[in-house]
């Protein structure tokens, strides 16, 4: 309980770590509903290319997007360890990014963030509003409206 | 009692009688001397002061009585309808239903007192026949309260069976020098807030004293508990006549009866119920003979009242279910449906372990019935059109003026159906075609004239239904779409280059009217031409699920034919397979299924058709168009299925048929890039996903 306390007085937030490629990378917990494996995704013709299709999450479509292609890498290769993360969005529902692996949930506290200088030419660094510091390891964390945003991305 | 548990019906009401005020006011026009619809007319009124009346609304009673005024002077022949009585009474309407919508929106009537219209109003009265009026209506309404007392009502108060502790209460308030009057009151039958005339009753005359009997008990009056008539006992010291003046003064009460009460005379008339009727009745019927025989004038025109009346359907055994309960009835109609067809799935492809042969008959009834369940709940949703379409020729009306046009609206179809959200959001795209008919489609008078057509254009609008989808047709018999001239008008905005018009044909020149912000009106009006016409029509028509499509012949008019889809939930689709992907293609939209041999297609323009039937059908691969991998080699024979949209056809080529299915669609969110081709997804029985095609847009 006292830690609680703490924990609120201090200002932090949860974020899951996940690893795409060799790099790490922070989601707000927040923004999280569910955590599955991979599983059959129905492919949409004529979609953005970054949309690998739709899956069946108990009886509600759930669209699936690759965070790999949307943020220009290779393509995904899906092993045991990849996992869709199902992101809540208020208004816009919910939506499926596919990582190559789940690691842990984390703790940082807003003074363990960076807030890197606004690269605006780079588009993988548009989609982090932050990099966070926990114990040795940095962590890029994901500003989940950006990943999400259709308005500006070119398909 | 607070009257705000009846704002909902109220508006219900409200809207029901303003509808039907537009319309009898419509037919008034044209045929002035029409009198069962000046009655109908004055009862909408009336009816409509009282409910304004009673849920306390002043302005909106005010103005209700006033028009009611004007109504009684048709009535009684002393006005004749004219086209600037019409006029006025419009004015009326837009205000009422102003007044409405302030209501919906703040459960009050707004402070615009309309006093403009009222003037008019008592004006108009004034001028017809100034002084004669006044007294005329007062004399009628006098009238009419003492002939009703005939209907056999009695005064029930005489027979009530008091409790001991309401005996004591009449002796308390006798032996303190009050008086007790015994009260029965009949509401009018037509009345729907009965406990809310009855609230009011008991308000005015506890003005005067204390109620110390209720029959029905005050708690059922409350909750409506009772038929026509209540009585309750009252100790006052004032005199009666004033307090029953006080209870005649509420609104739709038909008639108080009331009489002093001694309470030995209670006793006694205990011991001898029937005796003790007598008298009363006795006595009624000498009330009622002077008035009854004063009256034989007023009883006929209440006697053909009446008759109109009775034409109408008895009130319906209804419920009012939000739409949002239905909603959820409907998804769970849905959740049934994913969970039968994953039974269906699992009895055939296991087969083996359910040899069982009651097994597939059970899951064969559980088909039935949940094809029909879901059919019920559709049904349930369905609302005609009408109730959408019926503020149209009072629209046209205005606009006939308005742009000083003679035009007429002819509708039919009516009644048919839709899904309830369908039908709600259908009526703006429906009045923005109307007005676009109305003003750039019909010409002018004179130009009619020269044409050699009727001075008086026609505005069509027609309804029905064509397989899964609702056909509504708007069309006119004015100039149709001058197609040079859109031309001229997109080259000149810049939407095409000079080279792309020439090569244009009439079809991909119309649809030039729904791009953005292109309009053809020469001059701006305010009833159309600001641009924000056509492509809002369509944006919204193609929301719902449906299309647009126009037709027009250039002198001869044109027609805009809007296609919706019946359901929105479920419907009953083909399985068919391209390569490893599973579609969905609408049944209600499937012509036939042909094995057409490779040899049979023939090219037309460098495109594949095939001859089928004395029909040329343009044939469409289905994997190339969804960029799925193309086979290396065309195999002997494709399997086609005929698809149609109104008068065209197309034929689908697909690797294999699965079968029917009953599918529900859903929405793919609104993440992934909105594709005309896909109007959906569906969970297949084995938890699987499947597209949903929509054949309307590949045709």
């Amino acid at each position: 309980m006292e830690n609680a306390m703490e924990v609120s007085e201090k200002n932090t937030k949860q974020y899951i770590v996940v690893k795409i490629g060799n790099e790490q990378y922070g989601l707000d917990i927040n923004y999280i509903d569910n955590i599955v494996r991979m599983q059959s995704i129905t492919r949409v013709p004529k979609a953005q290319t970054y949309f690998k299709g739709i899956l069946n999450l108990r009886g509600e479509i759930v669209p699936v997007m690759s965070i790999r292609l949307k943020m220009e890498l290779e393509d995904d290769e899906f092993t045991d360890a990849s996992r869709i993360i199902i992101l809540k969005i208020e208004e816009q529902g919910t939506i499926g990014v596919i990582v190559d692996e789940v690691k842990e949930v984390v703790e940082l506290a807003t003074e363990d963030i960076d807030r890197p200088a606004k690269t605006t030419k780079n588009d993988k660094s548009s989609f982090i509003f932050g990099i966070g510091k926990h114990g040795d390891e940095l962590i890029s964390l994901f500003d989940i409206n950006a990943v999400v945003d259709e308005s500006e991305s070119v398909s | 009692m607070d009257v705000s548990q009846y704002l909902e019906i109220f508006i219900d009401e409200t809207n029901e009688h303003l509808q039907n005020l537009s319309d009898c006011i419509m037919t008034l026009e044209k045929e002035p001397d029409n009198k069962d619809t000046i009655n109908e007319v004055f009862r909408a009124a009336h009816s409509l002061k009282g409910m304004a009346g009673t849920m306390g609304f002043k302005r909106m009673q005010h103005l209700t009585h006033d028009m009611e005024d004007v109504f009684q002077e048709v009535r009684s022949d002393k006005i004749r309808v004219n086209s600037k009585m019409i006029d006025i009474l419009f004015d009326c309407l837009d205000a009422l239903d102003k007044y409405l919508e302030n209501i919906k929106e703040t459960s009050d009537e707004g402070t615009e007192d309309n006093e403009a219209i009222i003037k008019e109003l008592n004006d108009f009265i004034a001028q017809s026949e100034g002084k004669e009026t006044a007294s005329s209506v007062e004399a009628t309404e006098v009238k009419e309260t003492p002939m009703q007392e005939e209907d056999g009502s009695t005064k029930k108060f005489m027979e009530i069976e008091l409790t001991n502790s309401e005996k004591e209460a009449i002796k308390n308030a006798e032996e303190s020098g009050k008086h007790v009057y015994g009260f029965t009151v009949y509401i009018h039958q037509d009345c729907l807030l009965k406990a809310a005339r009855a609230f009011l009753v008991f308000k005015a005359v506890e003005d005067f004293g204390e109620i110390i009997v209720y029959r029905p008990s005050s708690q059922d009056i409350e909750d409506e508990k009772f038929e026509l008539d209540f009585s309750f006992f009252l100790a006052s010291e004032e005199a009666l006549d004033k307090i029953i003046a006080a209870a005649k003064a509420v609104s739709e009460i038909d008639t108080v009866l009331a009489e002093e009460v001694k309470s030995d005379m209670l006793e006694k008339k205990e011991k001898m119920a029937l005796a003790a009727e007598k008298p009363a009745a006795v006595q009624e019927t000498a009330e009622a003979k002077p008035a009854a025989a004063e009256n034989t004038a007023k009883k006929t025109q209440s006697a053909t009242a009446k008759k109109t009346t009775s034409n109408k359907p008895v009130t319906s055994r209804t419920v009012r279910v939000d739409i949002e309960k239905l909603d959820a009835l409907m998804n769970q109609v849905s959740e049934l449906i994913i969970a039968k067809n994953s039974l269906v799935s699992i009895s055939t492809t296991e087969g083996g372990n359910f040899e069982n042969q009651t097994f597939h008959e059970q899951i064969e009834y559980l088909e039935r019935i949940t094809t029909s369940l879901h059919e019920s709940v559709m049904k349930v949703r369905m609302v005609p059109i009408e109730s959408v379409v019926n503020k149209f020729p009072r629209m046209i009306r205005d606009l006939s003026r308005k742009l000083n046009k003679s035009m007429e609206l002819y509708m039919s179809g009516e009644d048919t159906e839709l899904d309830r959200t369908v039908v709600d959001q259908i009526g703006d795209p429906l009045q923005h075609l109307l007005r676009n008919s109305a003003d750039h489609g019909l010409e002018s008078a004179e130009v009619r004239k020269e044409r050699g057509k009727p001075e008086k254009g026609a505005i069509y609008l027609n309804a029905f239904q064509e397989g899964n989808n609702v056909i509504i047709e708007v069309s006119d018999d004015g100039n149709g779409i001058d197609t040079e001239k859109v031309k001229e008008k997109a080259v000149e905005r810049g939407v095409i280059t000079p080279e792309q018009a020439e090569n244009m044909s009439q079809k991909e020149v119309i649809n030039l009217l729904f791009i953005p912000s292109f309009s053809m009106a020469k001059q701006i009006t305010d009833i159309s031409g600001r641009g924000v016409g056509l492509d809002v029509v369509r944006s919204n028509i193609e929301a719902l699920g449906g299309d647009v499509e126009v037709s027009s012949t250039l002198g001869e008019g044109s027609k805009f034919t809007v296609r919706l889809p019946l359901t929105l939930a479920i419907i009953q689709a083909l399985m068919v397979e391209i390569r490893q992907e599973k579609y969905a293609i609408a049944l209600g939209s499937i012509q036939n299924i042909e094995d057409i041999p490779v040899k049979d297609i023939r090219y037309v323009e460098a495109k594949e058709v095939i001859h089928l039937r004395g029909m040329v059908i343009p044939l469409i691969r289905m994997d190339k168009i969804l960029d799925i991998e193309p086979l290396e080699e065309d195999p002997e024979s494709l399997t086609v299925v005929i698809v149609k949209k109104g008068d065209k056809y197309a034929g689908l080529v697909v690797d294999n048929l699965i079968g029917q299915q009953e599918i529900v669609i859903k929405s793919l969110g609104k993440f992934i890039k909105n594709n005309k081709m896909i109007s959906g997804a569906t969970i297949l029985g084995d938890g699987e996903v499947a597209l949903i095609l929509d054949v309307n847009a590949l045709l």
